[in-house]
């Protein structure tokens, strides 16, 4: 039986490298909704849908008592509807990593910050979408709303 | 008006609300089933309980690494500098009146701060402690 998870997580795996320029899915528009605004959001920016594909956001939300580490866990109701709306929602391409940042189309969006300014306190990590991008709590990513603080 | 007589007939006068006397009384019965010789909650434990070192991950230490040891401060999640609003009612009224909210975070923090679930009785006194702060 391990075996057969071993050899799955492997079949999960490799598609992701073939995902590499499938990326800009983050910029179609956005629909919001409240309960998942209210229970992504408590912790973190409510990442949009579209940016992790179906499968991902699939077996993100089957794992929420261990979420990076955090127990983040939901009534199975919450549960249910906050995964359709993201499955819904989701962007294209294979399940790859459930770290956004470590999309491939978030690495190339990015690829023009420099490291130094991942690492400055008002930025903390590269999963604090709100430090440059002053609309991400609503859902915009336009660059026209980018400032990056010093 | 009967709203305030009734308020004003219930022991618990210290909490603000009766959705709050209501959430304390559903802790008591819990506590009881819990341990027959339970004798009241404590806001004083509570308070204890707030601010002492349980784990040893940083940032899920203890109550206070993301609350602050001032329920009525801003609070900010360790990991990701998110803002999180006071936890005393003083402060922030709209804390403790929702039980299903209440339970679902002692369900996620309890687990990642002591590695259990919470006793009635931790809950309890926790509760009281953020109903006392003035």
């Amino acid at each position: 039986m391990k075996r057969l998870f071993i050899l799955l997580a492997a079949c999960v795996a490799i598609p992701a490298f073939a995902d590499r320029d499938e990326g800009h899915e983050h910029r179609t528009t956005f629909k919001a909704d409240p309960v998942w605004l209210k229970e992504c959001g408590s912790c973190h920016v409510a990442y949009p849908a579209n940016m992790l594909p179906a499968a991902s956001w699939k077996k993100l939300m089957g794992g929420l008592q261990d979420h990076f580490g955090t127990d983040a866990s939901l009534t199975p109701d919450e549960q249910r509807h906050v995964t359709d709306f993201l499955v819904g929602q989701a962007g294209r391409g294979s399940a790859s990593s459930l770290r956004i940042t470590q999309s491939a189309w978030f690495r190339h969006e990015h690829d023009e910050v420099r490291a130094d300014v991942w690492k400055r306190a008002a930025v903390k990590s590269p999963a604090n979408c709100q430090a440059c991008h002053l609309e991400a709590a609503q859902g915009r990513f336009d660059e026209h709303a980018i400032r990056i603080p010093r | 008006m009967h709203k305030f007589l009734f308020a004003a007939l219930l022991p618990l006068g210290a909490f603000a609300n009766l959705a709050q006397a209501a959430l304390i009384d559903d802790y008591i019965a819990a506590a009881r089933a819990e341990d027959p010789k339970f004798a009241g909650f404590s806001a004083e434990r509570g308070q204890q309980f707030f601010v002492t070192r349980q784990g040893s991950r940083v940032g899920t230490e203890a109550c206070a690494a993301c609350h602050t040891r001032d329920p009525r401060a801003m609070g900010a999640h360790s990991r990701t500098g998110k803002t999180i609003q006071p936890m005393a009612p003083v402060a922030n009224p709209e804390r403790l009146t929702d039980k299903a909210k209440v339970e679902k975070w002692f369900k996620r923090n309890c687990n990642d701060v002591l590695g259990r679930a919470c006793t009635a009785r931790e809950k309890g006194d926790f509760i009281t402690y953020l109903a006392s702060v003035r």
